[in-house]
């Protein structure tokens, strides 16, 4: 256990950060019915996945003094413009489905289900 | 002694885990939404701690200024009576299955990160990395290196200039014109997919009518 930890920088514990929220996104996406929350969750993964950018952006830019450092920060910035993007298509869709069922949850979007 | 940056790091993470779990066990949405928007906050705080102001600004910007307001009017516009909160007949399995799953996925990532080699070389790379910075920083990071501020002038921070130079290569700059061309056409798509059709929705009344 001690040998566990000696060789646990913040690196790790960044990455173990992204991990919970990955997480704790999916199961926001898994357990609720609530089409906003799904969405959501899934927008909470991205975010996760965008810690990740940084954090190894970081720890690059550390290793090699600053050499690979902005392709993360690139990756990240184009990440959040495309979950903007979903984000806004998203929820469009919630509206309309709203508009069509009465209602959001996800039991009852079921009409294109095999 | 743990130092002051891993002390802020774990305030902003502990922060951050907390609202999003809070977030996702909350029954009221409107309380899930505001909350996930602190959790969106707490992540522009850890960019900025990782020395990426760039990115912690767009993401205030984008997730805790707009992505919240569509959200919040997304709540407004799709709002129920008060059976809407009711809980679904099976959610209680589902709930424990997705528990299941994302604690199954949260332990197989984290046995997988504690037991790489990931940190040595950036334990290692600490004392070159102070002077590479050191050496690349501008005048005012040189004049923050102070010896009370090691820790925060080693932070490599990634300045807007660069950002901007690297988007202006042409790699660059094709992935930001189909990044424009992308959010154009999701915009317009979802004014068309939201806009109240009168024809279509007419048909669709009919069709459940029928």
């Amino acid at each position: 256990m001690m040998n566990l930890f000696e060789n646990t920088g913040t690196l790790h514990l960044a990455l173990l950060f992204s991990s919970a929220l990955f997480c704790l996104g999916l199961v926001a996406a898994l357990a609720r019915s609530n089409t906003i929350l799904v969405l959501l969750g899934v927008e909470l993964m991205l975010n996760a996945a965008n810690i990740n950018f940084i954090v190894f952006a970081r720890h690059s830019a550390a290793v090699t003094a600053g050499g690979g450092a902005m392709t993360g920060v690139l990756f990240a910035l184009f990440s959040i413009a495309v979950a903007a993007a979903e984000a806004a298509v998203g929820l469009a869709l919630i509206i309309a489905l709203h508009r069509h069922r009465r209602g959001i949850r996800l039991q009852d979007a079921n009409e294109l289900k095999g | 002694m743990p130092d002051l940056s891993l002390l802020t790091f774990l305030a902003i993470a502990l922060a951050t885990l907390g609202a999003c779990a809070a977030a996702v066990t909350r029954r009221n949405i409107i309380h899930s939404a505001l909350l996930l928007v602190a959790g969106w906050a707490g992540i522009a705080a850890c960019y900025l701690w990782a020395g990426a102001e760039f990115v912690a600004f767009a993401q205030i910007l984008v997730y805790v200024g707009a992505v919240s307001m569509v959200v919040l009017f997304a709540v407004l516009l799709t709002r129920l009576g008060p059976g809407d909160t009711a809980p679904a007949p099976g959610a209680f399995r589902r709930a424990a299955a997705a528990l299941l799953a994302g604690g199954a996925c949260l332990g197989a990532l984290a046995g997988a990160i504690l037991t790489s080699p990931l940190g040595l070389p950036a334990a290692a790379a600490r004392a070159p990395a102070a002077t590479g910075a050191a050496a690349a920083a501008d005048a005012a990071a040189a004049a923050a290196g102070a010896p009370a501020a090691v820790a925060a002038a080693a932070e490599p921070a990634i300045r807007v200039r660069e950002i901007g130079l690297a988007l202006m290569e042409p790699a660059g700059a094709a992935a930001l014109l189909v990044t424009g061309v992308l959010l154009t056409v999701a915009l317009i798509g979802a004014i068309v997919i939201a806009s109240n059709d009168r024809r279509g929705a007419d048909n669709s009344g009919e069709e459940a009518a029928s």
